[in-house]
């Protein structure tokens, strides 16, 4: 797809700002219904970013309203704003026409605004009726009957079955969602925000959640969807305000909606979100689009030799918070990107893990190059070629407070020649750091900056380079984008390829299915703790896939 | 071994085990409070000490032991509100402040001890008991476990109290999720800040009980460094009950029964330095820890201050 | 964060300033409102003060007095820096510090018939630091196996040490020709030597070598840095392949060690015995001072020097104007909180900033 071919989207983008204009509460008047829900004018700045910049928008009741882009847009911002968290520096909230201010989450439940965040918010040693009852006034008795009657209510609008006595930490992170979303509407369904509903969920989940949506606006909820998926949010919207970097850069009025197909849509949002300044290539529209699959040229892999990695019969003892491996066996060949797919929680952390040596496995054998690494720990199996980024940049990647130079070479401490008898040689630390901060293009004030106060995206470069040096063989990337920007997404992937290309074996774990289909060679599903499945990438897969995530295909193979 | 299963051994122990095992009670279900809501209270042992010298004060100027009561649970309160303020609202290191509370009361409880009552040492008459009719009148366990002050049977209502709060009401809601998810308590309307605030203070009250009742009961009088441990074994209770007060209540009557034995076997003409008995107790807690190692939970976010948006 | 965090701001005067006032402030409010304790319970707090200076500095005798004093707040420092660094609390320092210091008591004179001084002193020196290390093996391997909060476990192994200190000494250790009970006494001449005709013990001069290569090691060594990843991110250590339960139970190992060393060079320099019951409770003492330091080995030097003055200056000072020596108590437990308030404002300050 070229971008010159698009009709004049400048002149359209253009356009419809006008219509979000502040005056947009008083074309209620007509024939149309007031908004439930209004922000005027909102700004927010923080040290260095303006978060949200003049943001007026209308949420109506019966609408599912999508607000479209990409991270760093100012979405989050917006909701955390709506939901209490945040105040603005300016700009008005109204509900019902009545300027109102929330000053906590408290008020905004109060006002009927409910928030179903992108990171689960419930008390995982709590039962699901005790987390919706969560929010009382001390002074009042539990009111269990009451809660359970709303829960039965809730239910049968969301058609949906949960136990109410069940411990939300043993419910599927679908069925988390949805009491999630019971409990966003809890105290009145008048508005409901879904911040990235549907990252965590399976195809099947989020066609579910589809349903619940639609049944919700049905029954006259004003929805707020936060989505940057373009697919996404044509498929649910009625309406779609787009953001970019602060602003709201355009929006798709339910009249046009209607009359627009998919193709269409598409278009006029890729003009909104980039305005003047044309994504360089089409690519970062196709990424942003989520169907970039089949862009690249499959090369074919050899698999005639022997594996680079066998992992045979993995399994991993259960630990606390994360799902453990069973019985998981693949093979790795030279130059090829192994994609893992798989709804996150279901032992991917624990591949990455034990593949990496940081994690011992219970049983099974980790083979590379024919021998036999199982009992190495990170230090020798790092010597050995195994590298692992991982998905925790700060939580475990790397030293926060500690300089971008011991960053850069934190799993080479006490090694030479940095190193000597134990000495620390910091002149050449900080030698070698700033030949790598020059050759990966990372973006920090000097070697010695704490790596904490660098950006996503060039931590993630940090790591890269540290795990990508010397003598890579096997490298095992966890979910490499999550949270970059496009720029940075896309130099992830072109690393991906690139290490595949030199003869690496690459293991790329994703929750992001559109990523996998874009750079895998073949795709392994996890579904609870096992590897359910290994398919060949090409068209049409993702049913498969989706199949694969949800156990269907072991629940129909066990059962013959 | 037999003679020393007399009645007088027996009574002496079981009364005296009661008596040093209700500070611990408090201290124990207070911390509790604490944990539960996710604030790792170490000053617990500042609180105790300066509960027991309010309440010792108190009691000796008003001649009442309830106002001593009051005072001690109040002087508690004053400590437990440095936490609110400090570590609470401003997020600062609940450890550091908690060693700076434990100095700072040991420090002017000596200080103000030395002052008012250095020359003088002044005894409370014996605190009043609460004979429970009928019961008390069982041989043995009558005078050693139903003659008490009412403090002691109000300690161990209050572990049935808080068993159910912290099942069936809103506050034992709140209090577990401010502790194993403040983010799910803010997200519901419910400020993470007061619910643990209002859990530090109430852990302050206990406490102070706890030390007023040491002084005023146990003793009879306040001696400086009083409290010797006890809040810090209310923490290692608290850590071991895994959030149920019954076990908090088996714990302390175990370190009770062991602080008790030096006593009682003082009663049974056994002579063993005092030291020994002291280690009884420490000893327990880190067997019981090497064996239950495995078992002992603690919330998630304990000791970790709550900003909002902070994840 | 030594060498490797040394923040790199362009206006480096401000920051000097601003870390003076860090340590500066939170000092001056304590003293202040010590002074204003002091003032309510009719004592007026500059006689005080003024004679803590006096005796703990400008007199020789108090200033001999307060430099023998810093060798165990040295030592104890150093010890609490290697821990706190990597993010271990060990509270623990009373119990470690009193049974190095009964079996330095019980070791040295028994020794000293059959060795010669140097040996002697030597050998009680090296098992002190091995029992004490041994003392926290406990919470240690707790903590590097099964999680185990060491806050707790080394606060009870505390007083199990305190307590059974005193049993060593009242039931093992006797001295039968004392009616107090304590430990043979080694003789004056046998001690650590004195420096150059004072009444200073060298003690102070191996705490002061102590402290300098705790801070080397701390800043310029492999161990010391995978010490401080452990300490500033646990995951990052396990990600990083370091062995951090190893490295956990050789962390609490060397504090102890170090904390054992201190009670072991009181003994063998000032003391010559222990008596029953002693328990000078440096273990949370110390925890300020280190704070004050932020860590650091030689700024700890500094400190220590001031608390000792307050310690010995204190004492002369208590007896002179009528207070109890536990004043210097409640002005450390002061300091300790303004100490975080000022750290915290620091913080906000920085935050506001952009820094």
């Amino acid at each position: 797809m070229k971008m010159d071919s698009l009709p004049s989207p400048l002149q359209s983008g253009e356009m419809t700002r006008i219509e979000t204009t502040p005056n947009a509460v008083g074309s209620g008047a007509g024939s149309k219904p007031a908004p439930v829900a209004t922000v005027r004018n909102i700004c927010k700045r923080f040290p260095g970013v303006v978060a949200n910049d003049d943001i007026s928008l209308d949420f109506n009741a019966g609408e599912i309203h999508v607000l479209l882009g990409e991270n760093g847009a100012g979405k989050s911002t917006l909701i955390g704003i709506l939901a209490g968290m945040q105040q603005p520096d300016s700009g008005d909230i109204l509900i019902d026409g009545v300027r109102v201010r929330l000053g906590s989450p408290r008020e905004s439940l109060d006002h009927g605004i409910g928030t179903v965040f992108q990171h689960v918010l419930l008390v995982p040693s709590l039962t699901v009726i005790e987390n919706l009852m969560l929010g009382g006034s001390w002074w009042q008795k539990l009111a269990r009957s009451a809660a359970l009657a709303r829960f039965r209510e809730l239910s049968d609008l969301l058609g949906v079955k949960l136990d109410p006595d069940a411990l939300v930490g043993k419910l599927s992170l679908g069925e988390q969602q949805q009491v999630e979303i019971m409990r966003a509407l809890w105290r009145g369904e008048k508005i409901l925000i879904l911040d990235e509903p549907t990252s965590m969920l399976t195809p099947q989940g989020v066609r579910d959640l589809g349903d619940v949506m639609r049944r919700l606006r049905a029954k006259g909820v004003a929805l707020i969807l936060i989505t940057h998926k373009l697919a996404e949010a044509y498929e649910l919207g009625d309406r779609i305000s787009v953001l970019r970097l602060g602003r709201v850069v355009g929006a798709i009025l339910p009249d046009e909606r209607q009359q627009m197909t998919e193709q269409q849509v598409t278009d006029r949002v890729i003009a909104m979100m980039f305005g003047a300044t044309m994504p360089t290539d089409a690519a970062d529209a196709e990424l942003l689009l989520g169907r970039a699959e089949g862009r690249r040229a499959r090369r074919l892999v050899d698999r005639s030799g022997a594996p680079r990695l066998r992992a045979t019969q993995l399994s991993t003892a259960a630990e606390r918070g994360a799902c453990p491996l069973h019985d998981v066996s693949f093979d790795l060949w030279p130059g090829e990107v192994l994609g893992i797919a798989g709804i996150d929680g279901n032992g991917q952390k624990h591949l990455a893990e034990t593949l990496a040596g940081q994690r011992k496995a219970a049983s099974g054998t980790i083979m590379l190059d024919g021998h036999d690494i199982t009992a190495a720990g990170v230090p020798a199996r790092r010597r050995a070629g195994i590298r692992y980024v991982t998905d925790e940049r700060l939580g475990e990647g790397t030293v926060g407070t500690f300089s971008v130079a011991t960053n850069l070479l934190l799993k080479e401490i006490g090694n030479e020649p940095f190193w000597r008898r134990g000495m620390t040689d910091w002149t050449r630390i900080h030698d070698h750091a700033r030949e790598k901060i020059e050759h990966h293009d990372i973006r920090t004030p000097s070697e010695k900056t704490p790596i904490g106060k660098l950006s996503g995206g060039n931590i993630q470069k940090v790591l890269l380079a540290r795990e990508l040096a010397n003598d890579a063989g096997v490298v095992i990337f966890n979910k490499p984008t999550y949270g970059l920007d496009l720029q940075n997404t896309r130099l992830a992937h072109e690393r991906i390829v690139e290490s595949a290309r030199h003869g690496l074996g690459t293991i790329v774990i994703s929750t992001d299915l559109d990523e996998l289909l874009e750079v895998s060679d073949r795709i392994g599903v996890m579904y609870q703790g096992r590897l359910v499945g290994i398919v060949e990438n090409g068209p049409e897969v993702e049913l498969e896939i989706g199949k694969l995530m949800t156990g269907q295909t072991l629940a129909a193979g066990t059962g013959s | 071994m037999s003679e020393l299963l007399t009645q007088p051994f027996l009574i002496s122990l079981l009364f005296g085990a009661v008596t040093a095992g209700v500070p611990l009670l408090l201290a124990g279900l207070g911390e509790q409070i604490s944990e539960k809501a996710g604030v790792l209270n170490i000053g617990i042992e500042g609180m105790m000490l300066f509960g027991a010298y309010t309440g010792f004060v108190a009691a000796y100027y008003s001649g009442s032991f309830w106002m001593g009561f009051l005072a001690g649970g109040l002087g508690g309160m004053v400590v437990a509100s440095v936490v609110v303020l400090l570590c609470i609202r401003q997020g600062l290191n609940q450890i550091v402040i908690g060693i700076a509370l434990t100095i700072g009361a040991e420090g002017l409880t000596a200080l103000l001890h030395f002052f008012q009552f250095s020359k003088t040492y002044p005894r409370l008459d014996k605190a009043p008991v609460l004979e429970i009719p009928g019961l008390a009148s069982i041989p043995v366990v009558g005078p050693a476990l139903f003659s008490h002050n009412i403090i002691v049977y109000l300690a161990v209502g209050l572990v049935v109290f808080l068993a159910w709060l912290f099942r069936a009401s809103y506050v034992g809601l709140n209090l577990e999720a401010a502790g194993a998810k403040p983010a799910a308590l803010d997200a519901a309307g419910i400020s993470v800040v007061a619910t643990r605030s209002a859990a530090v203070l109430s852990t302050g009250f206990l406490a102070g009980l706890g030390g007023a009742y040491l002084a005023n009961v146990g003793a009879g009088l306040f001696v400086p460094f009083m409290t010797h441990g006890a809040g810090f074994i209310g923490i290692v209770l608290a850590m071991l009950a895994r959030g149920n007060p019954v076990w908090v209540l088996l714990g302390a009557v175990l370190f009770g029964v062991s602080l008790a034995m030096t006593t009682a076997l003082q009663v049974a003409g056994v002579n063993v330095p005092t030291d020994v008995v002291h280690m009884l107790p420490f000893a327990m807690v880190m067997l019981v820890l090497v064996i239950f190692a495995r078992h002992s939970v603690l919330p998630p976010a304990l000791g970790l201050p709550y900003v909002r948006g902070d994840r | 964060m030594s060498v490797d965090a040394l923040p790199l701001t362009p206006d480096r005067t401000r920051e000097h300033i601003a870390a003076v006032a860090r340590v500066a402030v939170p000092i001056l409010l304590a003293l202040a409102v010590g002074g204003a304790i002091l003032l309510i319970l009719g004592k007026n707090p500059f006689t005080y003060y003024g004679y803590v200076v006096q005796r703990g500095l400008l007199s020789w005798g108090g200033l001999q007095e307060t430099m023998t004093r810093m060798a165990p707040l040295l030592l104890i420092a150093a010890g609490l820096i290697v821990a706190f660094r990597a993010g271990i609390w060990n509270l623990g320092g009373d119990g470690q510090y009193l049974l190095a210091a009964v079996v330095t008591a019980a070791l040295a004179p028994a020794l000293i018939d059959t060795l010669p001084r140097g040996l002697t002193l030597i050998i009680c020196m090296v098992t002190s630091i091995a029992v004490a290390a041994a003392w926290s093996l406990i919470p240690a391997l707790l903590k590097a196996r099964y999680g185990i909060n060491e806050i707790i476990t080394s606060l009870m192994m505390s007083f199990l040490g305190t307590s059974f200190a005193n049993v060593l000494v009242k039931l093992f250790f006797r001295d039968p020709a004392t009616t107090v009970p304590q430990t043979r006494s080694l003789e004056v001449v046998d001690r650590l030597p004195r420096i150059f005709g004072t009444n200073v013990h060298s003690g102070i001069l191996i705490a002061l070598a102590v402290v300098i290569l705790v801070h080397l090691m701390m800043t310029r060594t492999a161990f010391g840095l995978r010490l401080q990843i452990v300490g500033a991110n646990p995951a990052a250590a396990v990600h990083a392949g370091l062995k951090v339960g190893w490295l956990t139970v050789a962390t609490f190992a060397l504090s102890a060690g170090l904390i054992g060393l201190a009670g072991s060079v009181e003994i063998l320099g000032v003391w010559g015995t222990v008596r029953a019951d002693w328990n000078p409770a440096y273990g949370l003492l110390v925890v300020p001072l280190v704070f004050l330091a932020r860590f650091n080995g030689i700024a700890v030097i500094g400190f220590a020097l001031f608390f000792s003055v307050l310690m010995i200056g204190g004492e002369s000072a208590s007896r002179r104007i009528g207070v109890p020596q536990d004043f210097v108590l409640m002005l450390v437990g002061l300091l300790l909180v303004f100490l975080a308030l000022v750290e915290y404002l620091d913080h906000l300050r920085r935050k506001r900033a952009g820094v």
